[in-house]
């Protein structure tokens, strides 16, 4: 059964870049709290922060390509009340200046917001030097970082606004292609409240980022077949929300995580991590299995990676016939 | 404000540091002894400061960033002289459960630290974001930040130097203890660092070099510094210093940047140290 509490349709006419949600959000946030800074290194365009860029000069700073100075003076800039916005692509937001973050950001406890575009394989072309698949698991490592991984262009741009109304810092994570739009603009977005997309009883599909459409596809498919599957869209990977997690676990004795990220300290491991302390059930993951990405389009990645409905689809066979043999 | 001298304050600050350090059987006495008359000339003379209520955002003051976050006790002694914190808290340095971290933090809540150093290379930039919102809140405020020259190694500090010239950061004024140490031996075996004047003159900053243990001389170099108001120029002063300075047997040597002297070793230094402020 459809939730129509947050979404606004499965038969999606729009597709749309989740960074172009981010920039539409960004915005708004400039115009809504005076407080709000931006800071970009060498990425303007790709990270659609332009309109920002153009209605607030003065809030906006020009890093050049120098990611580690960017994330310092992010955290100099809280001091003073500021709420600084840092703009570059995933693997330049993370692994490139983890140190700069983990130090004067997440132990400072400065109140930055890292966001990153160009997440996981879907960027495609540029290859694995830009994909970085290892994100998720770096940033949740971190105490008080809070990690959120948005669905769609609305969803973005949602989170986007959300994270400039709580205090502390964020990495929030976006990606590069036009993908369906399908979330309720009006849908409630809460920080650490997983969405319960669509309810079943058969089996638990616990997505996040670009594959909770792929889990609604997928979904779908399982309906015709009369299969009833609980679809969980994780936006917010950090704080984790556990009871959600294990109250479907509870309904559906089973689940599939399906994410565009590394399985090692991914979204499959917190929901596998979940699912051991509090209600063991079998699990399987759609997820890159310990492998660096290639050049190709974004859907021939994710289809030769295993992202996408098919892979959930098999999944969904394999934990549901070790469900039944559990059983 | 304490009514006593800027050197009698040094001599008790340097009295802490020989204690603490030798309370915790660890830290990082060396460069600690060489950054006191500096951080005495800021913290007692130089800057605005509100030590009676701490205020993380610092609206009004001015600020100052260590970012080589080792030297802790010099910085330690200097707050709690300054009437951050209790005195004798410093005797928790580096013991479980206390706000004086090793390196310094934010987490513990200790007054007067606004961001964790202690990885090498950071607090510049802090600094900088810092400054400039000092200018977007329109305050006439200014920044300070002190920086060891080994740490001149770390990349991200060009990174800095380049985007606080580039967006004209002229309310800031940087420190380089220039003692020509580092753990392995002298900078210059290690990882020379060239014409440092130079270089930050190649980066559109304003140079100005002084001794770093002359008050008048750092008065005169800060002086200097703030002149450039308005010029667009950061403004970096290079000061002369000696590692471990104030204790014969620790002066001049990279061997006492990270060790803590003993019994015997921590009573010769006392007795080269006048109590001048009272010991915690």
């Amino acid at each position: 059964m459809v939730n129509s509490r947050f979404i606004q349709t499965l038969e999606p006419t729009v597709n749309k870049d989740t960074r172009s949600g981010f920039g539409e959000g960004l915005l708004e946030v400039g115009k809504s709290n005076k407080n709000a800074v931006a800071l970009c290194a060498d990425l303007t365009g790709s990270l659609k922060m332009n309109a920002f860029k153009d209605a607030f000069p003065d809030r906006f700073f020009q890093v050049g390509i120098a990611e580690a100075n960017m994330m310092g003076v992010a955290a100099g800039m809280t001091i003073g009340g500021k709420i600084p916005f840092t703009g570059t692509f995933a693997n330049f937001s993370t692994g490139r200046v983890y140190d700069q973050i983990r130090q004067s950001i997440a132990y400072s406890e400065k109140n930055v917001k890292i966001c990153a575009s160009h997440a996981g394989l879907s960027l495609g072309e540029d290859g694995a030097t830009h994909q970085i698949l290892e994100d998720i698991g770096m940033m949740n490592m971190l105490p008080n970082m809070t990690v959120i991984c948005p669905a769609d262009f609305e969803q973005t741009k949602q989170a986007t606004m959300a994270i400039a109304e709580m205090h502390g810092p964020v990495y929030l994570r976006f990606g590069r292609p036009k993908v369906p739009v399908f979330m309720d603009p009006k849908s409630p977005f809460v920080i650490g409240k997983i969405q319960t997309l669509m309810e079943g009883n058969d089996v638990s599909i616990v997505a996040t980022g670009h594959l909770v459409w792929e889990a609604l596809k997928a979904a779908q498919v399982l309906a015709t077949r009369g299969i009833r599957a609980d679809v969980l869209n994780v936006h917010t990977i950090k704080p984790f929300d556990v009871s959600a997690v294990v109250d479907s676990l509870k309904r559906t004795g089973c689940a599939v995580t399906a994410e565009e990220h590394q399985r090692n300290g991914g979204l499959g491991a917190l929901v596998a991590q979940a699912a051991a302390a509090h209600h063991p059930v079998p699990i399987e993951h759609v997820a890159v299995n310990d492998s660096f990405g290639e050049s190709g389009t974004p859907d021939q990645l994710m289809e030769k990676y295993g992202l996408n409905a098919e892979s959930i689809l098999a999944k969904v066979e394999a934990v549901m016939r070790r469900s039944s043999v559990a059983l | 404000m304490a009514t006593a001298s800027l050197p009698q304050i040094a001599s008790q600050v340097r009295r802490d540091i020989v204690r603490m350090v030798h309370g915790a059987s660890s830290g990082h006495p060396g460069g600690s002894l060489g950054c006191v008359e500096a951080l005495t000339l800021l913290f007692f003379e130089e800057m605005e400061l509100n030590p009676d209520v701490f205020d993380m955002n610092g609206f009004g003051e001015d600020l100052f960033f260590l970012s080589n976050g080792h030297i802790s006790p010099v910085w330690y002694s200097i707050l709690a002289r300054r009437g951050y914190f209790p005195v004798n808290e410093l005797a928790t340095f580096r013991k479980i459960n206390s706000r004086l971290q090793g390196h310094p933090a934010v987490e513990e809540g200790l007054p007067g630290i606004r961001i964790a150093s202690g990885s090498l290379g950071q607090g510049l930039s802090a600094a900088i974001g810092a400054a400039q919102v000092k200018k977007l809140n329109n305050e006439k405020a200014t920044v300070f930040s002190l920086h060891g020259d080994g740490e001149l190694q770390e990349g991200q500090i060009w990174e800095a130097a380049m985007y606080a010239a580039h967006h004209q950061v002229d309310n800031l004024i940087s420190f380089v203890d220039c003692n020509g140490q580092q753990i392995d031996g002298p900078t210059d075996e290690v990882m020379g660092l060239g014409d440092l004047a130079q270089k930050w003159k190649a980066f559109g900053w304003g140079v100005t070099l002084c001794n770093g243990h002359d008050f008048d001389a750092l008065r005169g170099a800060v002086a200097q510094a703030r002149s450039a108001r308005g010029s667009g120029q950061p403004q970096v002063i290079l000061m002369k210093t000696a590692m471990g300075k104030g204790v014969d047997f620790m002066e001049g040597t990279h061997e006492w940047h990270g060790i803590a002297p003993n019994d015997e070793q921590l009573a010769s230094a006392l007795g080269q140290l006048e109590e001048t402020l009272g010991d915690y």
